[in-house]
C-alpha cells in the first residue's frame, strides 16, 4: 500500500521510522514537510529522509511543498500529521479535502478538520468511495474509535468521558503527590517535554473540549464545535484543594463528559473517588464509554508520544489495507 | 417517628397504611422486639418522606388506628454531596454563599472545612451539602453555580455516577 505522509514533527518521523523498521507492508511514495517535500511513484529510503531531516532541518526539495504531494504524488492514502489549527483547521483541511476528492484515502492525527467539518469530509470520502479515519485525534494510543466503530457496534453509546489531556494530568498528579502548586507543576511538565511553550490548549481544557467534540459528532453524529463545550480548565487550582479532597479519599482530575440525553458537553476539574477507574497517573489518558448493551467500558493508555501517536496511525491504515480492495 | 402499638397481628399493617393514604413515602421500618417496651407493646420506628402540610393530618390518621405516636424525629437530608469552593471565599460573602442553600428548604450546608493561604491568595473550601434527594441536590448544585458564576468562585463537583 503507497502513502504520503504530510508533517515531519515527532509524529511524522515516528511514523517513518516504524514504517521502516516493521514489515507493514507501506510503501512511502511522498513526504512533505513545512520547507520541502519530495516523492517517488517506486517508494522513498526512508532512512536517508529521516537523516536529511536530522542533519538538514528539511526532508527534501524546497522547490516542492506539501499542495504538490497531495495533488500529484501516487498514493493509496494520505497520512496528514500536520500541527493542529483548531480556529480554521488550515491547512491541514484543505490537504485533506483535496485527497478524498482525488479519491484517495485519508489518516490524519490532526484535531483541527475532523473538529472543525467532520459531517463535511465524511461525506466527501462517502461520495468518493474511500475512508477518512482519526484514530490519533483522541487519547493517543488507545483504539477508542475503533472500539467504538467496530467493537461496539450495535451497541447504543449513552454516554462518553474521560482524560483526555495528558498534560493537565500530569500537573494533577505532580501537585496531588508531592503538594506542588500549580505553577511548579507546570514548570516540572515543561522541563520534561509534556508541555508546551504555550500551554494554554492544555490547562484550559481547549484541547480536551476539541477532543470531546470529535468523539461526540463521531458516535451520535452530531455537528457540535468547540463553541458549545461548556470548559472550566485546571489554572486555578490550589493545593490546598487537592488536599481537601485528599482527606476525603478522593482526588481532582479534568474531565471531559458528553451525555447528549441531558445535554451535557463539557470540560471541568471533578472530585473522584481515588479508587476510581478514571485516575489515572501522570500523562496517562483514561476513557469510559457506557453503552445499552456493554454496559461501561474504560480504556487506559498513553495519550501522546511520537511512537504510540504512529501506532493508532498503523492501526487505521491497517483497517483501510484490509477492508478496500487496491489497497494490498 | 416511633410509634408504640399492641404487639398482635395486623398492627403494624394498620399503622403503615394511613402514610400512603396521605401520600408519604416509607423509607425504612426498623422493629426491634428486644426494645424496652411494656408487655404486650411494640416499638415501631418509621423513617418516611412527606410533605410537611400533611403530617398533623397523618399522625391523626395513625391515632385513629389506636397506635401511639411516642416521637416524632427531625427531618432527615438523605442525599449527601461533596464540592471544593476555590476563590475569594470570605470576602464574597461566605454568609450569604450558605444561606442560598440554607434558604431552599431542602438542602443544608452541613459542613465546611477551609483553608486559607495568604491574604490575597484564593481560600479554598471543602463543603458537604445534604439534600432531600438527588433532584434536590441537583437544584441545589444550580443554585450554587449561579453564586459561584457572580461571585467569580470555581467550584469542583464530584464526577456523578452514570445512571
Amino acid at each position: 500500500m503507497k502513502i504520503a505522509i504530510l508533517g515531519m514533527g515527532a509524529v511524522g518521523r515516528g511514523l517513518l521510522e516504524m514504517a521502516d523498521q516493521k514489515d507493514l507492508g507501506l510503501v512511502v511514495t511522498g513526504i512533505a514537510d513545512s520547507k520541502s517535500a519530495l516523492m517517488d511513484k517506486d517508494g522513498i529510503h526512508i532512512d536517508e529522509v529521516l537523516e536529511a531531516k536530522r542533519v538538514h532541518g528539511f526532508c527534501g526539495d524546497k522547490s516542492l511543498s506539501a499542495v504538490d504531494i497531495v495533488n500529484h504524488a501516487d498514493y493509496d492514502v494520505l497520512v496528514e500529521v500536520t500541527p493542529t489549527n483548531a480556529t480554521t483547521g488550515e491547512p491541514a483541511l484543505t490537504f485533506i479535502r483535496s485527497a478524498l476528492e482525488r479519491g484517495k484515502h485519508v489518516v490524519t492525527s490532526n484535531k483541527g478538520p475532523i473538529a472543525r467539518k467532520y459531517s463535511l469530509l465524511q461525506s466527501l470520502a462517502e461520495k468518493h468511495g474511500v475512508s477518512i479515519r482519526f484514530e490519533a485525534t483522541v487519547c493517543g494510543a488507545i483504539p477508542v474509535m475503533h472500539t467504538l466503530t467496530q467493537g461496539l457496534a450495535g451497541n447504543r453509546v449513552l454516554a462518553v468521558f474521560g482524560v483526555l489531556n495528558g498534560t493537565s494530568n500530569y500537573i494533577l498528579t505532580r501537585m496531588e503527590a508531592e503538594g506542588l502548586t500549580y505553577e511548579q507543576a507546570l514548570l516540572e511538565a515543561r522541563e520534561m517535554g509534556y508541555a508546551e511553550a504555550d500551554p494554554t490548549y492544555d490547562v484550559k481544557g481547549i484541547d480536551a473540549a476539541i477532543k470531546l467534540v470529535i468523539l461526540s459528532n463521531t458516535i451520535w453524529g452530531l455537528d457540535t464545535v468547540l463553541e458549545d463545550v461548556e470548559i472550566t480548565g485546571i489554572d486555578c487550582l490550589t493545593t490546598d484543594a487537592l488536599r481537601l479532597a485528599d482527606d476525603q479519599n478522593c482526588t481532582i482530575r479534568l474531565i471531559a463528559q458528553s451525555i447528549p440525553s441531558r445535554g451535557v458537553l463539557r470540560v471541568s476539574p471533578r472530585i473522584l473517588p481515588k479508587a476510581h477507574p478514571l485516575v489515572v497517573e501522570g500523562t496517562l489518558n483514561a476513557v469510559t464509554i457506557e453503552t445499552d448493551m456493554a454496559g461501561e467500558i474504560t480504556m487506559i493508555g498513553k495519550g501522546a508520544g511520537s511512537v504510540e501517536t504512529a501506532s493508532a496511525i498503523i492501526g487505521d491504515l491497517m483497517f483501510i489495507r484490509d477492508h478496500y480492495a487496491g489497497c494490498h | 417517628m416511633k410509634l408504640e402499638m399492641k404487639d398482635a397481628p395486623g398492627q403494624l399493617v394498620a399503622a403503615l397504611q394511613p402514610i400512603s393514604d396521605v401520600g408519604g413515602n416509607i423509607i425504612a421500618v426498623i422493629h426491634q422486639r428486644d426494645e424496652k417496651a411494656e408487655d404486650d407493646k411494640l416499638e415501631v420506628q418509621i423513617v418516611l418522606e412527606i410533605q410537611d402540610d400533611r403530617l398533623n393530618e397523618l399522625i391523626g390518621r395513625i391515632k385513629g388506628k389506636g397506635v401511639n405516636v411516642v416521637r416524632i424525629g427531625k427531618r432527615r437530608l438523605l442525599y449527601t454531596q461533596t464540592v471544593i469552593m476555590i476563590g475569594h471565599i470570605m470576602h464574597t460573602d461566605l454568609g450569604d454563599t450558605v444561606d442560598r442553600i440554607d434558604c431552599t428548604g431542602f438542602a443544608e450546608v452541613t459542613d465546611m472545612n477551609m483553608v486559607m493561604p495568604a491574604i490575597n491568595e484564593p481560600s479554598s473550601a471543602l463543603i458537604v451539602i445534604r439534600a432531600v434527594d438527588r433532584n434536590e441536590m441537583e437544584q441545589t448544585m444550580e443554585i450554587l453555580r449561579t453564586v459561584a458564576k457572580e461571585k467569580d468562585l470555581l467550584i469542583i463537583e464530584p464526577l456523578e455516577e452514570f445512571v
